[in-house]
């Protein structure tokens, strides 16, 4: 007892420090990458602005703001207004001696910082979570404890030290004030923080269409509560309990009532319900308001929402839409982008729902790794934000497979992004298929580890139990 | 009393500094204003004029352009350069007198119309990327003006034989008889423009009348036959256009051939008798006419001989020469700055556009001509037309005066944006810079990103490149005339010529290379993402459907299948020592009614589908 205590205490107090070693490096990282007088261009990278998130295109639409034409004029602009009014002004200030844009890339630091922080308080919840759900299978309380690694530093490092972070904040980007917003809505639902998880959803939807799936495991984790192990479990374990009569059996049973009795909690659900509707109708008069003489809302909704569904720019990306719509044939590209755009709803969205409902963190992260692969105009920014949704959760992963694998892939198509397009655009030696190729092979390896993320997570539920089942034999 | 259609020819010749001969052919047709209930023209095209009604067509000009005028050298600051310096291809202007609602569909049917008449592809002005509203960068300062450009235009023969026949005596008699093919299209400069406007008349029930202006301006080269090499060439008009005029158009008002000698200025002090000074100054030591001029009129900076071709006949053909007898050199006047446009940047990502203003000789005579609040500036009105897949960012735009960069509040007094949208629209941009007199160089630049087109909207030839129509810079506070002394009220080209006209000069037409997809892909790029997602899906579901629950019940139900051959087994041997074999009959029976009921089933099932095709094949 006494040395388990010593032991909790020396690691309470070591890992704080180095996390905060490591938060203040890739802080003076950024900086350096920002400041550098290198001008490194990454602005215009397809694989780190995107039509939708470049910031060049956010500073032509102030600069149309300005002269007293709509923003979205003439098919530059495409994001919110509600962003152009925060971000533009700072486009347009300039650093003395300095190029331009250093004061959206602060801006970009700090919602990096705060997105790190966030994620580090939903890992510190899930891990307490952990831990408790496994005090109760004895067999394992032991080693599990000592084993359990602090996810929530560990996903904080990751999404701060990760490239494709790195290259969304120095790129120009508004990818992290996107991601952002995401993590503000997972970090309100966990604490139970109903209005700000609401803010949170109602702002990353308005920023990025592709956000509006994650209403669901917001609303399983308002109901159910944190990520819950499956139910029949417990069920299994009372009904152990019931059928011998020991007195340490009645003792276990009278511990797991009340986990046996978890209800879904509806009132929450329409408190959070409520507080959706305030912020969306909230949102809508500003964007009303900026836009009034613009065309409003109609105009905001085609030139946005409209954008990303039609696929209307066909710019490189490493998506895989711009070079099939570039290439499809014209009478069916309205059929085919009815195609694609139902098939991100018919066969992640309620598929993963039935069976990944009692983990709603984890069906976020496989939410927001689908639409990052399946969304139009798909970007670094997004690959970032879920691979630090799923470090969250290390201690239920370690028996992934092919890991080493898909990692190489990511390293390997990731730095061949650059040089096939170097080939088509600049040298001339390659042509279009090159990019297309890589990504292709980009997007398979992201099927991949998605599949094998989840096969993970579902064996490692099932391992959970046979634990139960063995704790009830025993 | 009745006023009648009236068509003059003309036709000016002026030597260049660089050993080159312009030919500015010139004609004019007047219909005067009629009776609305009907016209009938006599000299007038028929065309032109239902053109004008149907279209409600107030202004227009239309110009088929073919190289590009040399501002430094053939002129920059004089009527023709002005008039008659045109972007290469097709050029279109046209304001109309209609509501603002229908100005773009009457543009629409104006080029169609056009496109039908002279020849040419002019409806591909059509589409609303083609063409543009210009507010106040262009010329005319009206709001239902449209301004269209195609640079790729092949400009050929088959584009002047439509434009002659809009000439009363088409090209057999008078000077359009001079327009010989080869030699037309030989030479270095070829623009064949139509000017149309309307004059309003100020009784009721009449219509307006309408002004037809057609010119032709070509740049030739002379054969050298001359031994010294600095000795400008001598020309005649048999050598330049391989023909003769044997005499007038007999429906021409007035006839008249225009020789303009520039740099003379020996002769600007003498003050001598008209007579004798025009008998000397068509033979004198520098140079010969082979005919001598009806009249000389002085210009402030050149001569101009006139002869009439009415004497003129078969026997006596028209045919002037022009000899030179020592070197000499003279040069034209240029507008004040003098403007190229460029690309910059590499790549088939993005680049940036630039515009480069210098200074020329012409602008110290000019300094000190205008004042603005106490100080000297220049006026440039910059217009510029971009295609939608060049996306331009119109928030760098940058403006450096003499190599320093200027905020645009400083130099750019007014600006107007409308920027493209993909598919839809052109992009348009007017500026107008005030600068002061003394600046040597301006620069203006503006970035842009490649566009990405769908594989149908790519143009037979994708790696030649796409065009950017040229840029308008023109000087709204310099206008260049011909100052003559004496009233020529009788020549419509002289008229034209003193009037003032606005000081404007065309920049190149830029040729972007965009980068193209492969052409031979869309297949295989359909079939490959389309299998790549197929797999997903099925892994996918194959990892959600997939429960160890099932796998569980699978087994135990194979389990109770084999307890029950077991008790089958245990019955049959029970019977076998009771020594009842009547159970096993039952059974069999059992199973032989299961088979026939499920037979019959079949057989009903058969019938019906035999029926209903039956029924339906009937009724097809």
């Amino acid at each position: 007892m006494k040395e388990e205590k010593k032991d909790d205490g020396v690691m309470a107090e070591e890992k704080p420090y180095m996390f905060w070693i490591w938060t203040l490096a890739s802080t003076i990282f950024r900086l350096f990458l920002i400041f550098s007088p290198a001008n490194i261009n990454l602005s215009s990278r397809p694989e780190v602005s995107t039509p939708h998130t470049s910031l060049r295109r956010l500073a032509e639409g102030y600069w149309l703001k300005q002269s007293s034409l709509s923003p979205y004029a003439g098919s530059m602009y495409h994001g919110s207004p509600l962003l152009l009014s925060i971000l533009g002004p700072l486009t347009v200030q300039r650093i003395e001696g300095q190029s331009s844009h250093h004061l959206c890339s602060l801006v970009f630091v700090i919602a990096d910082l705060l997105s790190a922080l966030l994620l580090r308080a939903i890992g510190q919840k899930l891990q307490k979570s952990y831990r408790m759900n496994l005090r109760p299978l004895g067999v394992l309380r032991s080693s599990q404890d000592r084993g359990i690694l602090p996810c929530g530093d560990i996903a904080a490092l990751v999404y701060l030290w990760n490239p494709f972070t790195i290259l969304s904040c120095v790129g120009l980007s508004t990818s992290p004030i996107e991601n952002l917003a995401v993590i503000v809505s997972l970090y309100g639902a966990v604490t139970r923080r109903v209005p700000l998880a609401a803010f949170g959803l109602i702002m990353a939807t308005h920023l990025s269409l592709y956000s509006a799936p994650l209403v669901f495991p917001l609303i399983f984790l308002l109901g159910y509560g944190l990520d819950a192990p499956p139910i029949k479990k417990f069920l299994q374990t009372r009904h152990g309990g019931v059928e011998t009569g020991s007195t340490s059996d009645v003792s276990k049973q009278e511990k797991l009532t009340p986990t046996t009795q978890l209800p879904f909690s509806w009132r929450t659900v329409l408190h959070f319900v409520f507080w959706v509707l305030v912020w969306s109708s909230y949102v809508l008069v500003l964007c009303s308001l900026s836009l009034k003489q613009y065309g409003g809302l109609e105009e905001m909704f085609k030139r946005t929402y409209g954008f990303i569904l039609r696929i209307e720019d066909l710019s490189p990306n490493i998506g895989v839409f711009w070079y099939f719509f570039a290439e499809a044939f014209e009478f069916s590209r309205n059929y085919l982008l009815i195609i694609f755009n139902l098939y991100i709803l018919l066969t992640s969205i309620p598929s993963l729902m039935f069976r990944l409902k009692h983990r709603p963190c984890f069906l976020a992260f496989a939410y927001l790794a689908f639409t990052s692969i399946l969304k139009s105009y798909p970007s670094v920014g997004d690959a970032a934000l879920y691979l630090s949704l799923w470090a969250l959760f290390v201690n239920e992963l370690t028996d992934m497979e092919y890991s080493f694998f898909i990692f190489c892939g990511y390293i390997g198509f990731s730095l061949l992004s650059p040089v096939m397009h170097n080939f088509w655009i600049w040298r001339g030696t390659g042509n279009a298929n090159f990019y297309f190729g890589n990504a292709m092979g980009y997007a398979c390896f992201q099927f991949m580890f998605v599949e094998k993320s989840v096969n993970a997570m579902l064996n490692h539920d099932q391992a959970l139990k046979k634990a139960t089942a063995e704790m009830t034999k025993n | 009393s009745k006023e009648v259609e009236e068509f003059s020819e003309a036709l000016l010749l002026k030597p260049l500094p660089d050993r080159k001969v312009l030919a500015h052919f010139h004609f004019e047709n007047r219909a005067p204003p009629s009776n609305s209930h009907g016209r009938h023209h006599h000299l007038f095209p028929k065309a032109i004029s239902q053109l004008v009604q149907k279209f409600r067509v107030k202004e227009m000009e239309l110009s088929f352009t073919q190289g590009r005028w040399n501002h430094e050298h053939w002129g920059g600051f004089d009527p023709l350069s002005s008039m008659n310096a045109k972007p290469v291809g097709v050029e279109l202007w046209a304001v109309f007198d209609v509501p603002q609602s229908q100005v773009d569909t009457s543009w629409k049917n104006l080029t169609h119309a056009l496109s039908g008449l002279f020849c040419a592809s002019i409806n591909f002005l059509e589409s609303s990327t083609s063409y543009a509203a210009p507010t106040w960068g262009f010329g005319p300062n009206s709001d239902k003006l449209r301004y269209g450009s195609l640079p790729r235009e092949a400009v050929c023969t088959e584009n002047l034989t439509p434009w002659l026949k809009l000439l009363p005596c088409r090209d057999k008699d008078g000077i359009s008889a001079l327009m010989n093919r080869p030699s037309v299209y030989r030479g270095f400069y070829h623009s064949q423009r139509l000017h149309l406007s309307t004059v309003e008349s100020g009784q009721e029930g009449l219509g307006s009348g309408i002004v037809l202006e057609q010119t032709l301006t070509v740049v030739l080269q002379p054969e050298t036959t001359s031994v010294e090499s600095n000795m400008q060439p001598s020309w005649s008009l048999s050598s330049l256009f391989g023909r003769q005029v044997v005499g007038r158009c007999v429906l021409a008002k007035s006839s008249n051939v225009y020789l303009q000698l520039e740099g003379l200025l020996g002769y600007e002090s003498k003050n001598v008798d008209t007579e004798i000074e025009a008998h000397q100054l068509w033979k004198n030591a520098e140079f010969e006419l082979s005919l001598k001029p009806e009249r000389v009129i002085r210009e402030s900076c050149s001569f101009l001989f006139i002869f009439d071709i009415d004497k003129s006949s078969d026997s006596e053909p028209f045919d002037l020469g022009l000899t030179w007898k020592r070197p000499s050199k003279w040069s034209c006047q240029q507008a004040p700055l003098h403007s190229s446009r460029f690309l910059m940047g590499s790549g088939n990502e993005r680049g940036a556009i630039a515009i480069l203003l210098k200074a020329t000789e012409s602008q110290e005579k000019l300094s000190g001509r205008d004042l603005t609040n106490g100080q000297c500036t220049i006026k440039a009105n910059i217009f510029q037309i971009f295609p939608w897949y060049i996306k331009v960012y119109y928030h760098t735009l940058q403006i450096f005066v003499d190599q320093q960069q200027k905020t645009d509040s400083e130099v750019l007094k007014k600006i107007n944006v409308s920027p493209s949208t993909d598919k839809v629209s052109s992009g348009m941009m007017e500026m107008m810079l005030e600068l002061p007199c003394e600046v040597k160089s301006v620069a203006i630049s503006i970035e842009y990103d490649k566009g990405f087109l769908h594989i149908d909207e790519y143009p037979p030839d994708a790696n030649q490149g796409f065009d950017i129509p040229s840029a308008l810079i023109s000087f709204p506070d310099h206008h260049a005339s011909l100052d003559f002394q004496e009233e020529l009220s009788n020549s419509p080209l002289l008229s034209s010529l003193k009037e003032k006209s606005l000081v404007r000069s065309y920049t190149e037409v830029l040729l972007v290379p965009l980068t193209t997809p492969d052409f031979s892909m869309p297949y295989n790029v359909i079939t490959i993402t389309c299998t790549i997602f197929a797999l997903y899906f099925g892994s996918l579901l194959n990892v959600l459907r997939r429960r160890i629950g099932e796998e569980e019940r699978f087994l135990k139900s194979q389990a109770g299948k084999k307890t029950g051959g077991l008790k089958q087994l245990l019955s049959r041997i029970t019977a076998k020592i009771r020594g009842r074999p009547i159970e096993a009959p039952s059974s069999s029976e059992a199973e032989s009614s299961v088979l026939s009921s499920k037979l019959i089933l079949k057989i009903i099932l058969v019938a019906g589908a035999a029926a209903a095709w039956q029924y339906f094949s009937t009724d097809e």
